[in-house]
């Protein structure tokens, strides 16, 4: 039974998104309560593949008995049993927040919508277990296809918003594919371990060079670094609140993680490094997306574009962490994936509870939110915190992690972006939260009562509850960040560096 | 020109993807960028097909075995040079299926742009959402 659960973790979600029209048409209200369930059986298994990863190292586990290379592999190893457990238990906590925020947001919708979502899960699950390079493609679209669908339905605008994500996410894919196609050509293989042995001597070839480039242009555009990524900002603010909360922390995350594997399992680290100086331009462009995405961030009087342009920044330091291509840096990279998980999932859900109640998340008319909505704010006060990096939050510890990998390449010029880009996240972070702490109204010395008086006027418990649970675990995760890094980070480190 | 004529599928598959790319880069029309979103994932199929291809007479994989063994094929006597690599059409098969797929959604969206908007041209779609969120 247990052997068999890389197969089970990508069926389950899938066929229960078949599952849920068949539910919805008897009971709609049913579907919400069916995905939750779905996703808590998964992030049960997905425990269940780390547990079984740490105790017997990297699993292979063969589709329908088929060896590789013919057959399609799943390999889980610590970096994808890491992932699978991010993204479950992130989907797991986003879905019971959904629940009011669809239902009020769009009440006719709730069945496709769950079913797509559901299908978006199964995507993002599937890139990170497969280890078959083409399948990776078709999960890669299984997820986009579904996640434009799911923010076509946003607010205002959002079909538009969608269509720019369509267009670059299908050249994304296709020059990935068109990677995956070169490799092919020269090596007769698409399994992951497979190419990586038979890539090295062909290093000199044209066509492996060229498919290195192809795949970081294809990974860039999903990862959306700075030049490629005008889709971002406009698809993660005006899709469902719901929606942003699951696609911002997972979406560009995952490419990262492909990146990761791409740069460290496909190809040799010492390609990217040596063979093309590809990973010292990934630096170059993650650091101009750092500064570029908080300047931009700075300028948006929208909360949810302000996170959207964020995640182009943090996107940044995920890319650094990777370009950097050394111990330190690699480390700061993966535990940033865990940060920006939980950040932006909070983040993102405190927007949403702040549009359930207001309606608007334009950051002038926030005043007064601390005091009407003390519980969230406070959420999205450490998701702050943990965006500019105070201790003990876990943003503090993958930035660490990075300037000591800027150090250790004698990268100085990054250190100084790092820091830099701490301080333009205190200002747009901290503008939100003068506004809605301490902005007051004027005050009004007609009056007869001593102080004005506020109710508190919180969100459902179903959605505070997810939001709590998002900043308890940036804490937790920054606490025990070295105990995270000793068992599982330490393993992913390739062993070249 | 020995360099363009022997490699004549791989051109005009590159061909084929700049006019791609350059719809969807330089027209305006929101319609005629999907059209060339196509051209370019088509092109990649084009790309795979062709590189299949072998010459010297190789046909599809279809192995007639002997009839005087009931259809069993003697080992040793199919070879790979027989033969197309069938792979690259296997793959390109989930391809299309996700190229339409793509297509269908662009399209989808296209309506719903056009009934919100109005117009499928960029430059109006854009200036009255400028008008939006100003107002």
């Amino acid at each position: 039974m247990s052997s068999n659960y890389p197969a089970f973790i990508i069926m389950v979600p899938f066929v229960s998104a078949l599952l849920i029209f068949v539910i919805g048409w008897w009971n709609k209200k049913l579907s919400c309560g069916l995905v939750i369930a779905v996703l808590a059986a998964v992030f049960l298994l997905s425990i269940g593949i780390m547990k079984d990863v740490i105790a017997n190292g990297t699993i292979r586990y063969w589709l329908g008995g088929w060896e590789p290379p013919w057959g399609i592999e799943y390999a889980v190893d610590y970096l994808n049993a890491f992932m699978l457990v991010i993204i479950s238990f992130v989907s797991l906590v986003v879905t019971i927040y959904s629940k009011k925020s669809i239902e009020k947001e769009i009440p006719d919708k709730i069945v496709p919508f769950y079913s797509l979502y559901l299908l978006l899960i199964t995507g993002l699950m599937g890139i990170v277990i497969t280890g078959d390079l083409f399948n990776v493609f078709v999960f890669l679209e299984i997820a986009a296809i579904s996640c434009y669908a799911l923010i076509a339905v946003g607010r205002k605008g959002a079909s538009y918003s969608s269509f720019k994500y369509i267009v670059m996410g299908t050249v994304g894919a296709s020059f990935y594919l068109l990677g995956v196609g070169y490799i092919y050509l020269v090596t007769g293989s698409l399994n992951m371990l497979d190419v990586a042995e038979l890539l090295p001597p062909l290093y000199d070839s044209k066509v492996v060079l060229t498919a290195g480039v192809f795949m970081l242009v294809g990974i860039g555009l999903k990862m959306a670094v700075y030049p490629l990524h005008a889709w971002a900002p406009g698809a993660y603010s005006d899709a469902p609140s719901a929606v942003s909360a699951l696609i911002a922390p997972l979406m560009t995350k995952v490419a990262a993680y492909l990146m990761i594997r791409i740069f460290f399992t496909v190809f040799k680290p010492y390609f990217f490094v040596d063979v093309i100086p590809l990973a010292s331009i990934l630096t170059w462009i993650a650091a101009v997306s750092v500064i570029a995405g908080s300047i931009y961030a700075i300028a948006q009087s929208d909360l949810k574009k302000m996170l959207s342009y964020s995640v182009v920044a943090q996107i940044g330091y995920i890319a650094l962490g990777i370009g950097l291509a050394n111990k330190a840096g690699l480390t700061g990279a993966v535990l940033h994936i865990l940060n920006e998980a939980f950040t932006k999932g909070c983040v993102f859900m405190v927007a949403g509870a702040i549009i359930y109640k207001t309606g608007s998340c334009n950051i002038v008319g926030f005043k007064d939110l601390y005091r009407k909505m003390p519980f969230t704010m406070s959420a999205f006060l450490i998701g702050a915190f943990s965006m500019v990096g105070i201790p003990p939050t876990c943003g503090f510890f993958s930035k660490l992690y990075l300037i000591i990998g800027s150090i250790d390449a004698k990268q100085w010029i990054f250190v100084a972006v790092l820091l830099t880009s701490s301080i333009l996240n205190v200002i747009y972070f901290f503008r939100v939260i003068k506004i809605a702490a301490f902005e007051d109204v004027i005050p009004d010395y007609s009056r007869t009562t001593p102080y004005i008086t506020y109710r508190l006027d919180e969100v459902p418990l179903s959605m505070l509850i997810p939001i709590l649970v998002m900043a308890a675990g940036i804490l937790v995760c920054g606490i025990f960040s070295p105990e995270i890094i000793n068992t599982v980070i330490q393993h992913i480190i390739p062993a070249s560096f | 020109m020995d360099f363009i004529i022997a490699k004549y599928n791989y051109w005009i598959y590159i061909i084929l993807m700049m006019i791609g790319l350059y719809g969807m880069i330089a027209k305006n029309n929101l319609a005629k960028k999907v059209v060339g979103m196509t051209l370019f994932q088509t092109s990649i199929i084009l790309f795979f097909i062709s590189t299949s291809v072998k010459s010297g007479g190789a046909t599809v994989p279809i192995v007639m075995g002997d009839p005087h063994l009931h259809g069993h094929v003697i080992p040793g006597t199919v070879h790979a040079i027989q033969y197309l690599n069938p792979l690259p059409h296997v793959l390109m098969l989930t391809a299309i299926v996700v190229m339409v797929a793509t297509f269908g959604i662009a399209v989808a969206l296209l309506m719903r742009i056009y009934k919100r908007y109005g117009t499928l041209e960029g430059d109006e779609i854009v200036e009255i959402r400028k008008q939006e969120t100003a107002s």
